[in-house]
């Protein structure tokens, strides 16, 4: 489904992705770990088409259409979804008018009609169920006087409403108490299913212990030192992220 | 920066789509302004000795005054001698729809304002002057069932002269500033409008104004009279036809609102704003005052200016009955070489008089938008209030926002508060609408209309949706 091959970014003359490489299959959750400013964000920002960066090597196919020749737009079209690190509040626009204006778009890339008004709010009330957020969220602007926690709810509502092909999370457990990852954690598990995938970006291990991966990336200094199973990710938190220096060093 | 250099660019290519000129055959008096031209145009309109009177006053006070240069925009001098005072589509009365121009009621069709008896069915009577006559009120008989006078000024002038000559120029005074006296010697037609005393218009009361003929100016006047606890909610559009040279278009609006009277006035200002060079387009000066005379009254502004190549108005309210209430919901969009200088004035002469102010300024391409607002507090006006929240939105690097607040308080229990910010849309929202399948124009619109949502709400439901779309053509074509 997604493949990046000998990905190389820079941003302002300075390099950040030093040659990635990663092969995410439907049904798949992957797991991609390491230490802050490593390149991780760049990452899922590149893959979506960000424009702050300069791609000056590698690839990045999705279900076989060239990633880097498409707009931020058309990529999402396509069934791209980014969870956002630190989303972003649009005062004055309620986020049942974002949803359906982005459910819409998207609709029309596909060739469907626009979804008629009642239909479109029994999705919302469905999502809303399936992810257990309240009414009182969606009535509000998009992200205005949201708390981190609610945010990032918000982040896997619009996952769950836009039914992506693949997601990418990013650092979607950060700054999330126990109770408000689970959330998250649950949303992630119900949305999983065989012709989708979903790549979770993260800093601590914690969040698989609710979310199952099937693969584990370790990345470190713009690319991948290490892949594995689950299991890296628990060899990971016991050893520390001092371990990858090393590794690194020696290599 | 990419994006907002894109932008820029493309902002400016957005088009005018009311532009179109009809071939209407015009009544015209000719070109300059001197007594024989107001006596000429006071003729045609077979006014009474006192109106002609009135005009004669105006315009001997007009040409002891100076054009005002303290408004925050720039414009060539404008030739008060190459102006057309008075043009009017050729056949003069009227009876019935059956004899209006067709090519009249095209242009009308084309701006999506049917004359016809459709309008029943949205439930708005419209008042339609083009150029200087206006054309057609719809709606008369159920209005008059209710007691209401809704008609064109000549009309009324014709019929209710008692009621004109005692609240013309009560509210903006013959020398009140340079424009207005102006209007008051030449104005041509506009719309009247009575509700008696205890009566609830049923319907929303509307006028539409059109300049169609080049080299003229429209002068209209407007003149809304709310008698003791009665309501109106009064709409107004303006649109013109694109030309390469300036017009000039300065009105007067007069509201009274008696004891417990509410006026509601809602604008969606849309005349020719010039091409993206900035030549030619409307200048627009503009004064509209309401005067809430009576105890309990209150007079709302709510303004969608989105044209006209330069603006200068401010809708204002006098605040004089004890507990009366003054309110000024403005959206001000300007784009490429518009300039707008616009806000508002509340003077709070009662008692416990309360003001609300919302400004939302959004400039964009190379144009400059300015608020500019007075709260005054006389020493009379015990425990007067005023809450002033103006707020600008920057598309682009090129473009200017200024905000300009005068506050005078005379007396120790008022309060005044007086909120500003200043914002550029930013990457990062136009980025997360469109990682979320939304292209950059559609996600423009959506954080402009959620920016001005507090002002859009204020206006009637089906001005509304217009202005949304208004708001949206306006800036339209920010993608490649």
């Amino acid at each position: 489904m997604l493949t990046i091959k000998g990905l190389k970014v820079s941003i302002d003359d300075k390099q950040i992705i030093k040659g990635f490489d990663l092969e995410v299959k439907e049904g798949e959750i992957h797991a991609i770990m390491g230490p802050n400013g490593t390149g991780k964000s760049t990452l899922a920002e590149v893959i979506a088409g960000k424009e702050d960066f300069k791609v000056e090597e590698g690839e990045i196919y999705f279900d076989g259409k060239n990633l880097l020749e498409m707009d931020v737009e058309e990529r999402a079209r396509e069934g791209l979804f980014l969870g956002f690190q630190y989303p972003v509040a649009i005062p004055g626009v309620s986020m049942t008018n974002f949803m359906r204006t982005s459910v819409n778009e998207i609709r029309k890339h596909k060739g469907l009609d626009p979804l008629p008004a009642n239909k479109f709010m029994a999705l919302m009330a469905e999502k809303k169920k399936l992810i257990g957020i309240d009414d009182k969220m969606t009535k509000r602007s998009v992200n205005q006087g949201f708390s981190g926690g609610e945010k990032k709810k918000n982040e896997i509502f619009q996952m769950a409403m836009l039914d992506p092909r693949l997601s990418i999370l990013d650092e979607t457990d950060s700054g999330l108490d126990i109770d408000a990852l689970k959330v998250v954690a649950h949303g992630v598990n119900k949305l999983r299913r065989k012709d989708n995938a979903t790549v979770l970006i993260t800093h601590y291990q914690r969040l698989l212990d609710y979310i199952v991966p099937d693969k584990v990336h370790v990345m470190y200094d713009g690319r991948i030192v290490r892949s594995g199973d689950k299991e890296l990710a628990k060899e990971l938190e016991s050893k520390g992220y001092e371990w990858l220096r090393k590794e690194s060093a020696t290599s | 920066m990419a994006d907002s250099d894109k932008i820029i660019d493309e902002v400016t290519q957005s088009e005018y789509k009311y532009g179109f000129v009809s071939n209407i055959e015009a009544d015209q008096v000719p070109k300059g302004l001197n007594e024989d031209i107001i006596r000429m145009i006071s003729e045609k309109k077979n006014e009474p000795e006192w109106l002609l009177e009135y005009r004669l006053e105006a315009f001997h006070i007009w040409q002891q005054m100076e054009e005002p240069d303290w408004a925050h925009v720039k414009y060539p001098k404008i030739d008060f001698q190459d102006i057309v005072y008075f043009s009017a589509p050729k056949k003069k009365k009227y009876n019935s729809l059956d004899e209006v121009d067709p090519e009249m009621l095209e242009t009308f069709n084309k701006l999506g304002i049917s004359l016809e008896e459709q309008k029943k069915l949205t439930g708005v009577a419209v008042d339609a002057v083009m150029d200087s006559v206006s054309v057609k009120t719809t709606f008369q008989e159920t209005l008059q069932e209710k007691g209401i006078i809704f008609c064109s000024f000549s009309e009324a002038v014709q019929n209710h002269p008692e009621l004109v000559k005692k609240y013309l120029g009560s509210v903006v005074p013959k020398g009140d500033n340079y424009f207005a006296a102006l209007n008051s010697a030449v104005f041509t037609d506009g719309s009247f409008c009575y509700i008696p005393e205890g009566v609830t218009t049923p319907v929303e009361l509307s006028t539409y104004f059109r300049i169609n003929a080049a080299n003229t100016g429209q002068f209209e006047r407007t003149l809304i009279i709310g008698d003791e606890n009665s309501y109106v909610s009064y709409l107004e559009g303006c649109t013109a036809p694109i030309r390469d040279e300036n017009q000039l278009h300065a009105a007067v609006v007069e509201i009274v609102a008696l004891k417990d009277a509410e006026v509601k006035y809602s604008t969606v200002q849309n005349w020719y704003p010039g091409d993206k060079n900035g030549k030619g387009g409307i200048y627009n000066f503009v004064t509209k005052r309401g005067l809430a005379k009576g105890s309990n009254s209150k007079i709302s502004w709510t303004q969608v200016e989105t044209g006209s190549a330069v603006t200068w108005k401010y809708p204002s309210c006098v605040l004089m009955g004890d507990n009366s209430q003054g309110e000024f919901y403005s959206v001000a969009v300007t784009n490429n070489h518009q300039q707008a200088d616009t806000g508002t004035k509340m003077i709070h002469i009662g008692r416990n008089t309360k003001s609300t102010v919302i400004s939302k300024g959004i400039s964009s391409g190379y144009s400059n938008n300015s608020y500019r607002g007075l709260v005054k507090m006389t020493p009379k006006a015990a425990n007067a209030r005023n809450f002033s929240q103006c707020d600008s939105l920057l598309l682009g690097d090129k473009c200017g926002a200024h905000t300009f607040p005068y506050i005078h308080t005379d007396n120790k229990s008022s309060i005044v508060e007086h909120e500003a910010t200043t914002s550029k849309i930013s990457e990062e929202q136009l980025f997360y609408l469109q990682q979320r399948g939304i292209d950059e124009e559609n996600a423009i619109s959506l954080i402009v209309n959620g920016y001005a949502k507090e002002v859009l709400n204020k206006l009637p439901m089906e001005f509304a949706v217009e202005a949304q779309k208004l708001l949206s053509i306006s800036l339209e074509g920010s993608v490649g």
